[in-house]
């Protein structure tokens, strides 16, 4: 029997991660450091596509200071960069090597790497390399017929990969007789996660023991320590990599690169600790840029403007190789584009194409931006087609509550997809309810009528999340009353630490004080599987809580046997068990008396086959200003039904920095080309991301009426609603702005487009 | 280029005597040479602002500034800013009111609002909005910044109106 203290669990304490982090004792990549270590330059292609000669490093190997220059003949024992994630078979050509053999693919392409002494001194050798490069005509629209993907070393082999086909129903005959016929083609520019902190790593090699160690790890260190040990044909137990901060993550960052095992590589083979930092101009080369989607849709409605059936199909523009992610983005825009709605019918075919620009992986919402975006545009379509407004044609479409759990009949990343549990007209109603829909309306009509542009819109979305198949973490309970959980999960500032502590001191009535949390480091527990797919609450956050209750049981069992009392009879509080007779005993006093050098030990495993799924509404009221074409956020609301919070405060933070990064991707951010495949985004100066004058203030609608049936906690990942529908919710408001149904198919929303369609 | 300049940099009221190239920057100075990485470096360009530290009370890029210009000046870091164990109340406020996530922007954020609010104890809201704008922030989507630097502003000048 147990009762605990005021739950920590729901309460919006503030992080227990922050003290360093505002005291500059931060431990990020570029802090680490190793008497005697030496420095890494990557010499990069200068064009998009060529057939790679001869290269002469003579000069660069001359200068004093510098160690080694390696091109792709001096590591040719190192293979392909593996897959982490995908079941899609025949994409294996395409992993990108270390360093580039026989042809640069894009203006990036790691051609040559060197070592010297110094940062400088590596980067003043990088300039006296001279590669012999074949220009080539790069292919740069993933729309264009697949081309050659290397002509004279792969004859045969072209530029589409894969294409991904899911379906369910008989979507021929619905349109067949199919009332009414809507289409559109819209396209989702390039951009990515651009986390401030660009990527970094020291390898360090203990001779002795023969172990590589790497130094700012992210995301997944488990992952990439099995693959790194594998790319150098070395025992697991020799490669670790550790885990410092990490600033920021958003998909790109933690993913395994090149540079990553070059850097493990050559610690070995040079006997010195290797560091390398990232610059900003290589991050926005070379990091994984995203997005970058073209749809075409064709919608088969009823007379009420209810979808029958959909036919989709869209293309992926994934850059020049396929890196780690595999099919993951197309994989996972195909199985969620139908988002929140019924359509009993459904179709689509996912192209994977290849082109000369840099290489593409997740970015937060991977798939789902993109796929919200286009869904929702067609919903506006048919809205307008209908003459109804943004909330009827929603509330017609969506799936009713009696049909949830909802099998949509596809997969996405090898689960079966099962809407585990919503409510999605009630969110929609209560958001209506927030916003005072008509008073609104009416109030936008009004400045309409005085001449301003203004618009509303609105996106639904439904987001995955708490990928399996499981994950472990191992609790300490000392003699001090301190507790230690060990886990193999990441932290890329989301407050992973705050929200397990709090879970662990919820569980068993305890204060967080006392609770730390030891994560990414491959040392200290042989398996964890890191932070991605929004998994961590769910996945990480349920192991947590089984591993305190499986110490709690423990502590039970010891107290009974110390007792002589049965078990059933004694009762648990905050730290303490006692039996109604007066015998009494703290979890301190067990932990002296039966703990080791380890304290009490319990473990949590927790596992899932199936992902869970939150779901949500973007709501955007835009100003436009016809002269500039400039878009001015005036409002901007989030609802979202998260299953359980398990700090409000932390959930909010979460859904304000998506939506802000959700309104770049929106307006803002574009990696451009242009003709030869020159990148035209290579600094901030280009790269537009929002400051604060950008960002209106977030308003925030976060609802538990739909709890997860698929784990303890109930709980469903909080960290990608944020942004998923916020290119379609401004996107709909632009429109409305605009006030011709139809025009807005594309983002980023620039001025200049802006401009062009109001001009019309 | 490679030949170095010995000088004196005096960081959070204490003086350092060091060998720099002229190439090199303040910023890497601060983490390279002083061991003070609390100083981020996210662009190395100007933009982002991660690197801010100041200089004789005014917030500076040490991504733009020479380490050799700073000879002569007072700098100061994010690792001077507590008094002690006690956090200053910007550092008290973005703890509590959540004003950073991965925290990678943070010494930069905290930095220039110190400096901004020493120029101006009575900034209004737009006028924080203006100054945190000069600032990238990746993660946190920026208004718990906001609230926090107002908050911050509001205890100092109670504090300053006390003491
Ligand atoms: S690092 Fe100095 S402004 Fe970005
Ligand atoms: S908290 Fe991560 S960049 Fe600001």
């Amino acid at each position: 029997m147990t009762e605990n203290a005021p739950n920590l669990i729901g309460q919006s304490v503030a992080r227990i991660e922050d003290p360093e982090l505002l005291t500059g004792k931060g431990t990020f990549a570029a802090d680490f450091n190793r008497a005697g270590q030496i420095h890494m330059r990557v010499l990069r292609s200068p064009v998009a596509f060529g057939r790679l000669g001869g290269i002469d490093t003579a000069e660069a190997r001359a200068l004093p200071g510098v160690i080694a220059v390696w091109t792709a003949e001096d590591i040719a024992d190192l293979p392909q960069i593996d897959f982490r994630m995908t079941k899609v078979q025949g994409l294996g050509p395409y992993r990108q090597w270390c360093l580039a053999r026989d042809y640069v693919r894009y203006v990036g392409d790691p051609i040559a790497v060197v070592f010297a002494e110094t940062a400088f001194l590596a980067e003043d050798a990088c300039d006296l390399i001279f590669p012999e490069i074949g220009e080539l005509d790069p292919q740069l629209d993933p729309l264009d017929d697949p081309s050659p993907y290397m002509p004279e070393t792969m004859p045969g082999v072209l530029s589409e990969p894969a294409v991904l086909r899911k379906g369910s129903g008989d979507v021929e005959a619905v349109f067949a007789h199919a009332a009414e016929v809507v289409e559109l083609e819209l396209s989702v520019g390039r951009h990515s996660g651009i986390p401030l902190e660009t990527r970094g790593a020291l390898g360090v090699y203990d001779r002795d023991s023969d172990t590589i160690t790497m130094y700012g790890a992210a995301k997944v260190p488990h992952y990439n320590r099995g693959a790194i040990a594998d790319m150098l044909r070395l025992p697991v137990e020799r490669v670790h990599l550790s885990e410092g901060h990490v600033g920021g993550g958003f998909g790109p960052r933690g993913e395994l690169y090149p540079e990553d095992v070059l850097v493990c590589y050559a610690c070995r083979r040079l006997g010195r600790p290797v560091k390398w930092i990232e610059d900003r101009r290589e991050h926005f080369l070379s990091t994984n840029h995203s997005r970058d989607q073209h749809y075409r849709l064709k919608a088969a409605i009823d007379e009420r403007g209810v979808i029958q059936a959909l036919d989709a199909e869209f293309f992926t523009d994934q850059g020049a190789y396929v890196r780690t992610h595999g099919a993951t983005v197309s994989d996972l825009a195909a199985a969620l584009l139908p988002g929140p709605y019924l359509i009993p019918a459904y179709r689509v075919a996912g192209h994977i194409r290849l082109t000369n620009k840099t290489p593409c992986g997740t970015y937060r919402a991977p798939g789902r931006y993109e796929s919200s975006f286009a869904r929702e545009r067609l919903i506006d379509a048919i809205a307008a087609r209908k003459g109804l407004d943004p909330f009827e044609i929603r509330a017609r479409n969506l799936i009713p509550e009696d049909r949830i759990p909802f099998d949509r009949g596809i997969d996405a990343l090898g689960t079966h997809v099962v809407y585990d549990s919503g409510k999605y007209h009630d969110l929609l109603a209560r958001l209506r309810a927030a916003l005072d829909w008509d008073a609104l309306s009416a109030r936008v009509a009004a400045r309409r009528a005085e001449g301003e542009r203004i618009g509303l819109g609105i996106g639904y979305f439904v987001e995955k999340s708490g990928l399996g198949p499981d994950d472990k973490v191992r609790l300490h309970f000392y003699p001090d009353g301190l507790i230690c959980i060990v886990t193999g999960v990441a932290n890329i500032g989301q407050g992973v630490e705050t929200a397990m502590a709090q879970i662990c001191g919820g569980t068993l009535g305890l204060p967080m004080a006392g609770i730390s949390i030891l994560h990414g480091q491959t040392r200290l527990i042989d398996e964890g599987r890191g932070a991605f797919a929004t998994r961590v609450t769910v996945m990480t956050g349920s192991a947590v809580k089984l591993a305190s209750e499986a110490l709690l049981d423990q502590a039970l069992d010891l107290a009974a046997g110390r007792f002589g009392l049965p078990r059933e009879e004694l009762r648990y509080r905050a730290g303490r068990i006692w039996h109604e007779g007066g015998a009494s005993v703290t979890l301190c006093e067990l932990a002296a008396e039966y703990g080791g050098e380890d304290g009490l030990v319990a473990e949590g495993i927790f596992r899932s086959d199936h992902m869970t799924y939150p779901y949500g509404i973007h709501f955007a009221q835009v100003k436009l200003d016809p002269g500039t074409g400039g878009v001015q956020i005036e409002r901007y609301m989030v609802a979202f039904d998260v299953g359980r919070a398990i700090n409000p405060m932390l959930v909010e933070g979460q859904i304000t920095g998506a939506v802000a990064q959700g309104i770049g991707g929106a307006l803002y951010e574009e990696f451009v080309y242009d003709a030869a495949g020159q990148p035209l985004v290579t600094s901030f100066a280009d790269y537009l991301m929002p400051t604060a004058m950008e960002i209106p203030p977030i308003e925030t609608l976060i609802r538990e009426d739909a709890p997860s049936p698929l784990n303890p906690l109930g709980v469903k990942g909080a960290g990608e609603g944020g942004i998923t529908a916020a290119g379609a919710a401004i996107a709909s408001a632009v429109e409305d702005a605009i006030g011709r149904p139809g025009v807005v198919d594309r983002l980023p929303l620039t001025p200049e487009r802006v401009a062009g369609w109001l001009r019309g | 280029m490679n030949e170095k300049l010995d000088i004196t940099l005096t960081v959070n009221g204490r003086s350092h005597a060091l060998g720099v190239e002229p190439r090199r920057n303040l910023a890497d100075a601060l983490r390279d040479d002083l061991g003070l990485t609390g100083t981020h470096v996210g662009c190395e360009h100007g933009v982002c602002g991660a690197c801010t530290v100041l200089m004789d009370g005014r917030p500076v890029r040490s991504c733009l500034t020479f380490a050799c210009q700073a000879e002569g000046a007072a700098i100061e870091t994010v690792e001077g800013l507590a008094d002690g164990d006690r956090l200053h109340p910007l550092q008290q406020k973005f703890w509590e009111l959540h004003g950073l996530q991965c925290g990678f922007c943070t010494p930069g954020m905290l930095m220039l609002a110190a400096g901004a609010l020493r120029e101006n104890p009575d900034m209004d809201d737009e006028e924080i909005r203006e100054v945190m704008s000069s600032n990238l922030c990746r993660c946190t989507g920026y208004q718990n910044i906001l609230r926090a630097v107002r908050a911050a502003a509001d205890v100092m000048r109670a504090e300053g109106a006390q003491g």
